[in-house]
């Protein structure tokens, strides 16, 4: 492995400064589960490394009181996981928390960094597409904040300029009859790399017969995460049946422009991008309306 | 530039003079020579090389030994008691003879030894998918799973040990 | 010996105590506290760090190689090339897991004229650490000129293709073709009309098969330490299936005396076949010479691994069988192509005998070519080259058997072989359980279950194993305290030295606790063999057996002569012996015999007798219409371990041979890029399965014992392998009414396939039906 610098950060300011002085050759450091395994094989090259899990503003977790909630970047999926009110608040996102890499992952893997490493199959960030989540940047010029959707520009780029650092995910409060899950497809059912990912997140109207919103997202069918954005327009004072499901379906099937590499074929994701849309969107429906009609994988009882 | 780093290893101090590129991993292994954390593809994809790091089951290959200032790290040289008292798991390893080569298993018993602390009556798949992340070529994990049952169903909380 | 030549049984007539129980292992506690050693554990002081350059192009010539800056990096200790390894006659020999050219050999551990795959080895470097020696590495310029690169055996046949091993000429049956070509070599074994045998038939089915290529994926990356002393003395700490066998490659390569060598086996990660060949140790073992007798370790990374060492062969099969009205196979015919990779040696010969060895048929052809490809010279893997072909087999086994309306294990019962009956090869076999694995699958509560549930299916399948004796040697030494010190050199890679220590106890009567197996180097005993060919439980196991023999006889020798009887008059009882009114306990006998002279023993065996191995399986699979994945609900495998020695081991070999299957039947497969560069090299990608992706594998252990063993025994390592895919194949084909054609049988191909019919046409990866 390359030699680099070290710094561990405790506050903000000192990470931008840090970062900021470093360059181009600076990178973050969350749970480090991307980062040194690129290093190690020489897929990322730096020269300095400014840790960001001892910075307190970075790991924390606040509930604001009109709803939602307030997440730090450093915070680690095992965190997440076993975050009581986190998981009751926002019951979809624990699809992607428990599904990044194998529980050794979790415990160091962060959000922020799944978001950073920008990796088009990364499996949390259609699902903070889902969400509406809006991320904090903080950097040399002051604070910003990004639509998640923003966020990645291309395969492991952001908009993140140099110095620049994501402090905080803000998930907005749930209306109520909201559902969301992700779902993605891989050969093995653990420890493996999305062939594609479907984020589904649905409000329905007061008698749960009608969707009032929907925002779908995908995964590993392009060279970002990407939202379909046609969905909400499309889908929003439809009834919800086998019709609307199969119409979501197309619609990200139509947004879905992936590549064929050793990991899936572009037929093969073209295709899974719908079934996924369609089984995530039934298990939304599931959390929204508290019925169980899907299983685990979204697919009818 | 080498910098030392403190931190406990299996309940007892330690300062290493470390590189920042050097991982835990190598640390444990090539500097305090406790060569039981094996390194099995050293990209977070086997679990040989699993340890505990302030009890948060972790893989050492991706973690840089500079980051555990101050933590605290298990091993699975730090399983048995100190008067060699086998923990019930690894008993239960070769009681069920859960292991052929033996490779990953310092791996797995961390990983069973993880979950159990957590959940204390997992069900086959909970201890599967706690497992996940630990890679065995030679049993199918099939004797492995049971070994984790069986640890769970014959200890009480009360009783650490049989 | 004796018991190598009759063909009679040698089965012991007594009923057994040791052998079938299931103690704990004598390494066990070591291997869960982190104390056992294995091969990266091996930490000398002052050793040095090698690292190896490996070529990052499949093929291309190397004009020139640079490594002057690199060995004046300070702390870089030694640089080598080819250059620094003897030059290589063009001489066979047997080296590791086959009988081939040193030239290759020597070739295969650094490139000299050409590379032949991507990762083939160019240099090597030792320095005081190993940040230097990667550093080092960057610094060596490898002039390539690259050539076309040739991935597929279909491709290397091809009129016109690049020759990838210069001067090759094919063998087939003995003679060599005139011409060139990327075609190492072409076996035949047939009997019978061939057509004739066709003409018979009622239905005919013929398929063609493709199985990509699988890495046994053993957890612990290779790796060794070396020194070269001045005087050319070497030792070797390596993690290998056998340590005689890396002495005898080493001594051939680096043309040094045998008894120079001295090899001390580590704990082994793993092998399956892929620790047979040497990759790292005559490096480390050149680059200590040269860096002036400083031992030198050597690790690989999972990179090097995949992309370096043991792939096995990927494959294009052709299998035709036709069987008459009542079920009864008329002919059989299979063409194997085997891609050897870099260097000549697939296991296409294996496969031959593997082939239709469950079924007996008078008219039968098989024939086998070993075709070179831009590939990592394949190496062994578990019951090597029988997978890819039963694949094939059992899936036209399972259509011929629909055809005629016949239940599949019915089929093979109706086909199956016993003693007497030929193999694939002309052999007849001795006494063999493939009916009763089979009677015994038919009779397993999984096989009567009614099959429930959406997209399932169950499929069942055959194998058959010809195992192997090989050469064993060992020592005991009796302590007067009754206890036993055993000295092997058989590695042991899953439980071997229960097994092994338990017949001592066994033949001598004594319990395994009182047994002290040890594995020596290759000065502490004689030649082993390697552990492979599901030996070392049948051959090693018997060599133990002797010691006990030949102890009890010299106590019994020294007894009488200490009581001034004759040895007849002593019986042994429970343990102990006895004469008229005298009766020692083993432990009293044991100070008697040594108090005045030490009583130490030794054996030497070569069994021949080894007793095929049968395995049947079934399987329940659901398979997901919308997304082709493919999930194994339940999975029974029977096999034949003619006496279990250790019934937890058996069982343990059974369901890792299972998963193993299960992982190249699904999703384990080398992809390449079109410039032949492997794009899945870790263990993300390269996906074996995990702990989630398979149910309990349930064990039915069939015992017919084997009458060339004394205790029965069978090997048991291999033969649960060879079914597994044909087995998922056939339980994909009831679940979805595809007829698989190609391993592995992963979502995309199985998802293609059910598209392409829903759409009409014909997908890749699926035959269409008969």
């Amino acid at each position: 492995m390359q030699a680099f610098d070290y710094l561990p950060a405790v506050s903000v300011d000192e990470a931008v400064a840090a970062l900021a002085a470093g360059g181009a050759g600076a990178r973050a450091l969350g749970g480090g589960t991307d980062l040194i395994a690129q290093i190690k094989e020489g897929r990322r090259s730096v020269a300095r490394i400014v840790d960001l899990k001892r910075i307190p503003a970075l790991a924390e977790i606040k509930f604001p009181p009109e709803g939602g909630a307030w997440i730090g970047a450093a915070v680690t999926c095992r965190t997440l996981n076993q975050h009581v009110e986190f998981k009751r608040r926002f019951p979809g996102m624990h699809d992607s928390t428990h599904l990044i890499g194998g529980v050794q992952i979790q415990g160091r893997a962060t959000i922020g960094g799944n978001l950073c490493n920008a990796s088009p199959a990364a499996d949390g960030i259609p699902n903070l597409i889902a969400h509406r989540v809006r991320v904090h940047v903080a950097g040399p010029a002051g604070a910003r904040v990004v639509p998640v959707e923003a966020f990645c520009v291309g395969p492991g780029r952001t908009v993140l300029a140099t110095g620049e650092l994501v402090v905080a995910f803000e998930f907005p409060a749930s209306p109520v009859r909201f559902g969301a899950a992700y779902l993605r497809f891989t050969p093995r059912n653990e420890m493996d790399i999305a062939v594609a990912g479907a984020a589904a997140a649905v409000e329905l109207d007061d008698a749960g017969q009608n969707f009032k919103s929907v925002r779908l997202a995908l995964g590993a069918v392009g060279p970002t995460p990407l939202l379909v954005e046609s969905a909400g327009p499309r889908l929003a004072g439809q009834p919800v049946n086998d019709a609307s499901l199969e119409l979501a379906g197309s619609l990200a099937r139509a947004v879905a422009k992936p590549i064929t590499d050793m990991r899936g074929t572009i037929e093969q994701r073209q295709h899974l991008a719908g079934v996924l849309t369609v089984r995530a969107l039934r298990l939304a429906l599931d959390r929204a309306r508290g019925t169980r009609t899907v299983d685990a994988l979204g697919r009818p009882l | 530039m080498k910098s030392v780093v403190e931190f406990t290893l299996n309940g007892e101090g330690r300062a290493v003079l470390c590189e920042p590129r050097q991982t835990l991993l190598e640390i444990l292994r090539e500097e305090i020579r406790l060569t039981g954390t094996k390194e099995g593809c050293s990209n977070g994809n086997c679990g040989a090389c699993n340890v505990l790091l302030d009890g948060v089951l972790v893989n050492s290959c991706l973690i840089l030994a500079v980051e555990v200032q101050g933590r605290s790290i298990v091993t699975v040289e730090g399983l048995a008691r100190p008067d060699g008292t086998l923990h019930p798991l690894q008993q239960a390893f070769l009681d069920h003879a859960a292991l052929q080569c033996g490779v990953c298993t310092p791996g797995f018993l961390l990983s069973a030894k993880a979950l159990l602390d957590e959940k204390p009556n997992p069900t086959e798949t909970e201890v599967r998918y706690w497992l996940a992340g630990n890679l065995c070529r030679c049993t199918g994990y099939d004797k492995i799973v049971r070994a984790v049952l069986d640890v769970a169903r014959s200890s009480a909380p009360s009783t650490p040990t049989r | 010996m004796s018991s190598t030549s009759s063909p009679s049984s040698v089965l012991v007539e007594t009923p057994l105590r040791v052998v079938g129980t299931r103690p704990v292992r004598p390494d066990g506690i070591e291997k869960v506290n982190g104390r056992a050693l294995y091969g990266a554990d091996v930490q000398l002081p002052g050793a040095l760090q090698g690292r190896v350059l490996r070529s990052p192009h499949a093929h291309a010539r190397i004009r020139r190689i640079d490594t002057s800056a690199a060995a004046a990096l300070p702390g870089v200790r030694a640089v080598i090339t080819a250059r620094d390894l003897p030059p290589a006659p063009d001489r066979v020999e047997e080296m590791g897991d086959r009988t081939t050219s040193l030239r290759y050999v020597t070739d295969n551990l650094l490139a000299s004229e050409k590379v032949l795959y991507q990762g083939h080895a160019v240099a090597a470097v030792a320095a005081t650490s190993d940040a230097i020696a990667e550093a080092a590495l960057a610094l060596i310029q490898v002039d390539y000129e690259l050539l076309p690169v040739v991935m597929t055996a279909g491709a290397a046949l091809a009129p016109g293709a690049p020759q990838i091993l210069p001067g090759l000429r094919a063998e087939r049956m003995g003679q060599r073709d005139p011409q060139p070509s990327n075609l190492a070599s072409m076996v035949r074994h047939e009997r019978g009309d061939l057509e004739a045998g066709f003409r018979r038939a009622k239905v005919v089915i013929d398929r063609r098969f493709r199985t990509e290529t699988v890495h046994q994926g053993y957890i612990e990356p290779h790796a060794t330490t070396a020194i070269c002393q001045p005087d050319g003395q070497v030792t070797i700490w390596a993690t290998t299936q056998g340590i005689f066998s890396v002495r005898s490659q080493i001594a051939a390569v680096l043309q040094i005396p045998l008894a120079h060598i001295k090899v001390i086996p580590t704990e082994i990660g793993g092998g399956f076949g892929g620790k047979i060949t040497v990759y790292l140790e005559p490096l480390a073992v050149v680059l200590s010479r040269k860096a002036g007798s400083l031992p030198v370790r050597l690790v690989m990374s999972r990179t090097e691994v995949l992309t370096s060492t043991g792939p096995t062969a990927g494959s294009d099969i052709r299998i035709r069988m036709g069987a008459d009205a009542s079920g009864k196979l008329t002919a059989a015919h299979a063409e194997l192509y085997y891609e050897a990779g870099a260097f000549p040696g697939s296991p296409v010969g294996a496969a031959l005998v593997v082939s239709f060895a469950p079924y007996a048929c008078a008219t039968m052809r098989v024939d086998g070519y070993d075709v070179i490809v831009n590939r990592p010279r394949s190496a062994a893997y578990r019951a090597p080259g029988g997978t890819n072909v039963a694949f094939g087999v059992e899936s036209v086994v399972d259509e011929l058997a629909a055809a005629l309306s016949i239940d599949p294990i019915e089929f093979r019962l109706r086909n199956g072989v016993k003693e007497g009956d030929l193999r694939p090869n002309n052999e007849p076999y001795a006494r063999i359980g493939h009916l009763e694995c089979l009677r015994a699958l038919q009779q397993t509560e999984h096989y009567r279950s009614p099959l429930t549930g959406r997209n399932r299916g169950r499929g069942v399948a055959c194998g058959a194993w010809g195992n192997w004796g090989g050469q064993s040697s060992a020592t005991a030494a009796l302590n007067a305290d009754g206890s036993v010190s055993l000295n092997t050199a058989s590695t042991d890679i899953g439980g071997s030295r229960a097994s092994i220590a338990m017949q001592l106890a066994e033949s001598l009567g004594i319990s395994y606790e009182q047994v002290k197996p040890r594995i020596g180097d290759t000065d502490s005993v004689s030649h082993n063999d390697v552990t492979g060919g599901s030996r070392t439980t049948f051959a090693t196991g018997w060599a133990a057996y002797e010691l006990g023999q030949k102890i009890a006889a010299e106590m019994t020798a020294r007894l009488a002569a200490a009581w001034k009887i004759s040895a007849e008059a002593i019986t042994r009882k429970s343990g102990g012996f006895a004469s008229g009114t005298q009766a020692v306990d083993f432990a009293e006998a044991a100070r008697i015999a040594c108090d005045d002279e030490p009583l130490m023993v030794s054996v030497t065996v070569n069994p021949k007798l080894y007793g095929a191995g049968f395995s049947a399986q079934c399987v329940d699979v659901e398979v997901d219409p919308d997304t082709g994945k493919v999930t194994i609900v339940r999975y029974t495998i029977v096999q034949d371990a003619g006496r279990a020695v250790h019934p937890s081991y058996v069982e343990g070999q059974m369901q890792g041979g299972v998963a193993q299957g299960v992982g190249w039947a699904l999703n384990e497969e080398y992809v390449y890029n079109e410039r032949g560069e492997l794009l899945n090299g870790s263990f993300l990608d390269y996906r074996m399965p995990t702990a989630c992706d398979l149910p309990m594998i349930e064990t039915v252990i069939v015992e017919v014992a084997n009458p060339g063993h004394p205790y029965g025994v069978r090997g048991v390592g291999e033969v649960n392998i060879i079914p597994p895919a044909g087995a998922i194949a056939n339980a994909i084909h009831q679940a979805t009414g595809l007829r698989m054609g190609a391993l592995p049988m992963s979502p995309p191909r199985v998802l293609s396939a059910l598209l392409a019919r829903k759409n009409g046409s014909k997908g890749c990866g699926a035959v269409s039906q008969g």
